[in-house]
């Protein structure tokens, strides 16, 4: 890679890390792990995001929120997808993790998905409190279940584990 | 059109035609959790449809421009709604089929198809997960809903038999044997009917016909309303 090029990379990685999630905008595309890499390609950059949810409907405004953001920089270059390795909830980063604790959303309960009838624990973002229990496990948005808290009775988001 | 291609299109159009069938829910669902759930349900299979139909040619195309004689989803997957506990046994048959195969399908020897599957592999499990439960509350509730559930499964019953269905075409490694899928499929559904003190159904005979594009006649109709903006518009855009 040439120095102006290696340059270019890197500036559109600060560029583009910034872009949000528009449906959790606490969070930017690299907390959530769907910023893949930024790669040169001749004299352009390629960015590489991955899917959260096969059928997630932010990800057409994320590709568009990254091209502006490229633009807005200066910087050349084009979005592509990639499906593997596959995005799990892995690829949260903790401070990803913290952000979505402190906007009121729980954060996917660590140790995978439970079993076919098994039960989890998840504390309330609010209180604390782990009295919690499911309301759906489909909510707001392909990547979030309906819970509710019976401590402060609130309800709230969990990000669920994928 | 590879044995392989032709393969992934078929699963497609099951995640297509099941997705769109859920869609149908929206607007119509018992409770506003519920509506959410089978939204959500909906918009992971046409999500898993884009990326099959996209990694076979153009998704625009491949959904909205083929006639009911070249869909080869399975005859299951297009069977009308009917009641709550009608959607939530089809799911159920559906999704006791999907989650074990996705599974598999991570270690196909076809790169595209390992990703794609390690995506659906999570989502089918929470859908198998939610379809469970239902039944379950339906079949083990009052005597009004254990009776439509168990009308839901002897009528659907006839259409699982093609959920086994062996493709011997393909290429050895990219996909799993159907028939190691069944002791697990039959194994879910089983436990899930048994806790419902639903009964399963003895019958042995079975419909056949999707994956060769010889549908029941609600696929036509489906299609009707699902191509009829592109159709009318082609290359219309937003």
């Amino acid at each position: 890679m040439t120095p102006i090029l290696a340059d270019l990379v890197e500036r559109a990685r600060v560029a583009v890390a910034a872009v949000c999630d528009p449906e959790i905008p606490v969070l930017t595309i690299a907390d959530l792990g769907v910023l893949r890499d930024v790669v040169g390609v001749g004299d352009a950059v390629e960015v590489l995001i991955t899917p959260t949810y096969s059928g997630c409907p932010a990800m057409g405004v994320i590709q568009f929120d990254i091209e502006l953001a490229l633009a807005a920089a200066g910087i050349p270059g084009r979005v592509r997808t990639v499906l593997n390795p596959a995005w799990t909830t892995d690829w949260l980063t903790d401070a990803g993790r913290d952000k979505l604790l402190a906007y009121g959303i729980a954060p996917p309960p660590a140790g995978g998905r439970r079993a076919l009838f098994g039960v989890e624990t998840v504390a309330c973002p609010r209180c604390g409190s782990i009295e919690t229990g499911v309301l759906s496990e489909f909510g707001s948005t392909s990547c979030k279940a309906l819970w509710r808290c019976l401590a402060c009775r609130e309800p709230f988001d969990v990000f669920k584990c994928h | 059109m590879s044995p392989l291609q032709r393969f992934t299109l078929a699963r497609a159009d099951d995640a297509l035609v099941l997705g769109h069938r859920l869609s149908e829910w929206i607007g119509h669902g018992p409770i506003l959790e519920e509506e959410m759930a089978l939204g959500n349900i909906g918009l992971d299979l046409i999500g898993q449809a884009r990326s099959l139909y996209q990694s076979v040619g153009d998704e625009d195309q491949l959904a909205y421009f083929r006639g009911a004689g070249e869909y080869q989803n399975l005859l299951l997957t297009e069977q009308p709604n009917g009641d709550f506990g009608h959607t939530m046994v089809r799911q159920l048959f559906y999704s006791a089929y999907a989650d074990p195969f996705w599974r598999q399908m991570m270690g196909s020897t076809d790169p595209t198809l390992a990703a794609i599957a390690a995506k659906s592999e999570k989502e089918s499990a929470y859908h198998l997960r939610h379809a469970s439960e239902w039944v379950i509350r339906l079949g083990d509730g009052t005597d009004e809903s254990q009776a439509r559930a168990q009308q839901a499964v002897d009528a659907l019953w006839p259409y699982t038999g093609e959920l086994f269905a062996a493709d011997p075409d393909l290429p050895l490694g990219t996909a799993p044997d159907p028939q190691t899928l069944r002791p697990v499929w039959s194994a879910t559904v089983g436990a899930v009917l048994n806790r419902a003190t639903l009964r399963v159904p003895g019958g042995a005979w079975m419909q056949s016909g999707g994956r060769t594009g010889r549908h029941t006649e609600h696929l036509s109709l489906l299609l009707a309303v699902m191509q009829s903006v592109p159709r009318a518009h082609p290359g219309a855009v937003w």
